[in-house]
C-alpha cells in the first residue's frame, strides 16, 4: 500500500534533478500535495502563491509562456475546480504546458465532507479541447505518469487520490499517454471492466470474483481520459459485447460517459456505470464507507457485470 | 531607443484611432471606449519605450482594435490585415489569441488575468521589461490582486503595469458600479513602486517609466489616467460606447474629427 501522491512527489523530485524547466507552483498546500521535497531541493524553481488558486494557474501560464513547464499543486475541488476558466483560456487556448494537479480527488478528503471532494473534475477538464487527463491508479503508475506528462509538451490534468492504495501495476509495466493498459486479462471475457484511478483495485478483485463464478472479465486501465484510447475500447467491446466502467467521479461526463461516447459510434454494446449518481458527497472517517455508501465496491462492480451480461444475453 | 518627436507620435496616434473606428465601423462590433483611449499607452511602449527583448501583455484584450492597429504601425502586421478583423478565419480575433497571431503574448479577454500572466513570464526574463496594460475595471477581479501580492512578494522589479484609469465600465462609472478609489494608495499598500500620469501625454509616460525603472526592487505601477473614448466627442466619457459599433453617420463624423 502506497499513495498516488507520493509517486507523484518523488517523480517530481526526479524531473527536478533532470529538467532544469519545470517549476513547481502551489496554492497554500506544499506537503499534502507532496512537493515539499520539490521545494526544499529547488528554492529558486517553487512559488508559494498562498490560498490564490486563480493565481497559480495564471501566473504559471505566463512562466509556461516564457518556456517553463510548470506543474502547479491544489486539492482537485480548488483547482481546476475553481481554475475552470483561467485553465481554458490561459493554458488550453494558450497552448501552453501548464500541469494542473488536482489532488484529494474523489472521496479522498472524505473527513472534509461535500466541499472537499473532487467528483467532477474529470468532466471538467476532459471538455476543454486541447487538454490531456491523466489519472493514475497507483504509485508506480503516478510516478510514470508525472514524468510522461512533464515530457508531451501539452497543457495536462494529473488526478491524484489522497489515500493509501494497493500497487496494482509493476515498474516495468509500459506507460504511455493515450494507450490503455490490461489489468486482468482471460480467455473468452463475457464482459470487459474499464476503470480509471486506485478504484481499479475493486475492479480487479471483482474479476477475480466473477471468474470464480464462470464469467470472465477483462480489465482495463484506462489511466487516459484524453486522448481516449478508441481502439482499445473498440477491440475489447467487439470481443466481449458487454462493459461496465468503473470511477470515483459522478457518472456524467465522467470517464465511462467518454467510453460510451466512444462505442455508440463505433461498436455499440450494452453498457452499466459505476460512479456517483448526480449527488454530492458526505464526511465520512474513512473513504472505504464513501465507496459502500456511493455504490463504488467490488460487490457492486459484480453485479453491474452481471446485469451487463444479462442484457447482452436477453 | 531613438523616439519619434512628439508630433510624429501624435500622427501616429491620429492614424491608429481612425484605423479603430474602421475596424469596428465594418466589423459592425467591437470596444470603441477603451481602445481609444489606450492609444496613447500603447504608441508609446511601442514606438518610445520597448526594446527588441521587452513583451507588451494586454489584459484588457477587448481593447485589441488598438493593439492590432499600433502592431499595424509598427510594421509587425500588414495594414491590410486589419480589415478582416472578427471575420472567419482572420488571425485577428475579436479578442486576441496568442496561437493565432504572432506577436500576441497572451490569449485575453476574460478580464483579471493578464497580470497573472505578465507576472509569471516576468519571473524567467530577467534580462527584460515585461509591459501590462490593464484596465481600471479589472481591478474588480480578484485574480488580479492574487498576481498583484505575488509580483510584490517575489519582487518582480521588471514588470511595469500600465493601469488605462478611464473611468468607465460596461454599465457606468467605475466609481458607480464598484468603487476603486485610490489605485495610487493601494498599489502602495501593496507594495508597489507606484507613479500616476496623464495617460494621453507622451513625455509624462517616457519619464514616468524612465524613473520607475532605476525605482528598486518593487513592481512597477504607473496609473494612466485616460479619457474612454479619448478623440471622437460623443464617445468621450459615455458607457454606451464601451461595446458597439457606429453607425455610418456616427462613422463618418468621427473620422471627420479626427482629420
Amino acid at each position: 500500500m502506497k499513495s498516488i501522491r507520493d509517486g507523484f512527489g518523488e517523480a517530481l523530485v526526479e524531473l527536478g534533478e533532470r529538467n532544469p524547466d519545470v517549476v513547481v507552483l502551489t496554492a497554500d498546500l506544499a506537503e499534502s500535495t507532496r512537493v515539499k521535497e520539490f521545494a526544499e531541493k529547488f528554492p529558486d524553481r517553487f512559488f508559494q502563491v498562498g490560498v490564490a488558486e486563480q493565481g497559480l494557474v495564471t501566473i504559471a501560464a505566463g512562466m509556461a509562456e516564457a518556456g517553463k513547464t510548470p506543474f502547479i499543486t491544489s486539492y482537485a475541488v480548488f483547482s481546476p475546480g475553481r481554475t475552470w476558466e483561467q485553465i481554458k483560456v490561459t493554458a488550453s487556448l494558450n497552448d501552453v504546458p501548464v500541469k494542473i494537479v488536482g489532488a484529494h480527488a474523489g472521496f479522498g478528503a472524505s473527513m472534509y465532507g461535500a466541499t472537499h471532494e473532487s467528483l467532477e473534475d474529470i468532466a471538467l477538464m476532459r471538455v476543454i479541447p486541447n487538454m490531456v487527463v491523466v489519472s493514475p491508479c497507483d504509485f508506480t503508475e503516478a510516478k510514470k505518469a508525472t514524468l510522461a506528462i512533464a515530457k508531451n509538451g501539452k497543457p495536462t490534468y494529473l488526478r491524484l487520490a489522497r489515500q493509501e492504495s494497493p500497487i496494482i501495476t509493476k515498474p516495468e509495466d509500459k506507460f504511455e499517454i493515450g494507450k490503455a493498459s490490461i489489468l486482468y486479462q482471460v480467455k473468452n471475457p463475457q464482459v470487459v471492466i474499464i476503470g480509471t484511478g486506485p478504484i481499479l483495485s475493486e475492479a480487479l478483485e471483482a474479476a477475480r470474483q466473477l471468474e470464480e463464478g464462470g464469467l470472465g472479465a477483462v480489465v482495463i486501465n484506462l489511466h487516459t481520459i484524453k486522448p481516449i484510447d478508441e481502439q482499445m475500447i473498440t477491440h475489447y467491446a467487439k470481443i466481449a459485447g458487454a462493459i461496465v466502467t468503473v470511477e470515483e467521479h459522478q457518472i456524467m461526463g465522467g470517464m465511462g460517459s467518454a467510453v460510451a461516447e466512444v462505442l455508440s459510434k463505433n461498436f455499440p454494446v450494452p453498457m452499466e456505470f459505476i460512479g456517483v449518481k448526480d449527488s454530492f458527497g458526505e464526511s465520512a472517517k474513512d473513504y472505504n464507507n464513501l465507496w459502500k455508501k456511493f455504490g463504488l465496491k467490488k460487490e457492486d462492480v459484480v453485479e453491474a457485470a452481471k446485469k451487463v451480461i444479462l442484457r447482452k444475453n436477453s | 531607443m531613438i523616439r519619434p518627436s512628439p508630433s510624429e507620435l501624435q500622427k501616429i496616434s491620429r492614424q491608429v484611432r481612425k484605423d479603430i473606428i474602421g475596424m469596428i465601423y465594418k466589423a459592425g462590433s467591437g470596444h470603441p471606449g477603451g481602445s481609444l483611449s489606450s492609444v496613447e499607452i500603447m504608441v508609446g511602449l511601442y514606438f518610445g519605450i520597448m526594446e527588441d527583448a521587452d513583451r507588451f501583455f494586454l489584459s484588457n484584450g477587448h481593447v485589441c482594435p488598438a493593439l492590432y492597429a499600433v502592431m499595424a504601425e509598427k510594421g509587425i502586421i500588414s495594414k491590410e490585415k486589419l480589415s478582416t478583423y472578427t471575420e472567419v478565419g482572420s488571425p485577428l480575433q475579436g479578442h486576441p489569441e496568442r496561437t493565432k497571431l504572432k506577436g500576441i503574448e497572451n490569449t485575453s479577454g476574460p478580464l483579471g488575468l493578464g497580470l497573472a500572466q505578465a507576472a509569471g513570464y516576468a519571473v524567467f526574463a530577467k534580462d527584460s521589461y515585461v509591459y501590462c496594460e490593464t484596465s481600471d475595471a479589472e481591478h474588480d477581479e480578484g485574480n488580479h490582486w492574487e498576481a498583484v501580492m505575488f509580483a510584490a512578494k517575489y519582487k518582480i522589479n521588471n514588470l511595469i503595469q500600465i493601469v488605462d484609469r478611464n473611468r468607465i465600465q460596461i454599465e457606468g462609472t467605475t466609481e458607480e458600479i464598484m468603487p476603486i478609489g485610490s489605485l495610487s494608495e493601494k498599489y502602495k499598500a501593496f507594495d508597489w513602486d507606484v507613479a500616476e500620469i496623464d495617460g494621453h501625454n507622451f513625455d509624462e509616460m517616457f519619464m514616468a517609466i524612465e524613473s520607475i525603472k532605476k525605482s528598486g526592487d518593487k513592481p512597477n505601477v504607473i496609473i494612466a489616467n485616460t479619457t474612454f473614448g479619448k478623440g471622437v466627442s460623443f464617445m468621450e466619457a459615455n458607457p454606451d460606447w464601451h461595446a458597439r459599433a457606429p453607425t455610418e453617420e456616427e462613422y463618418k463624423k468621427a473620422m471627420e474629427e479626427l482629420e
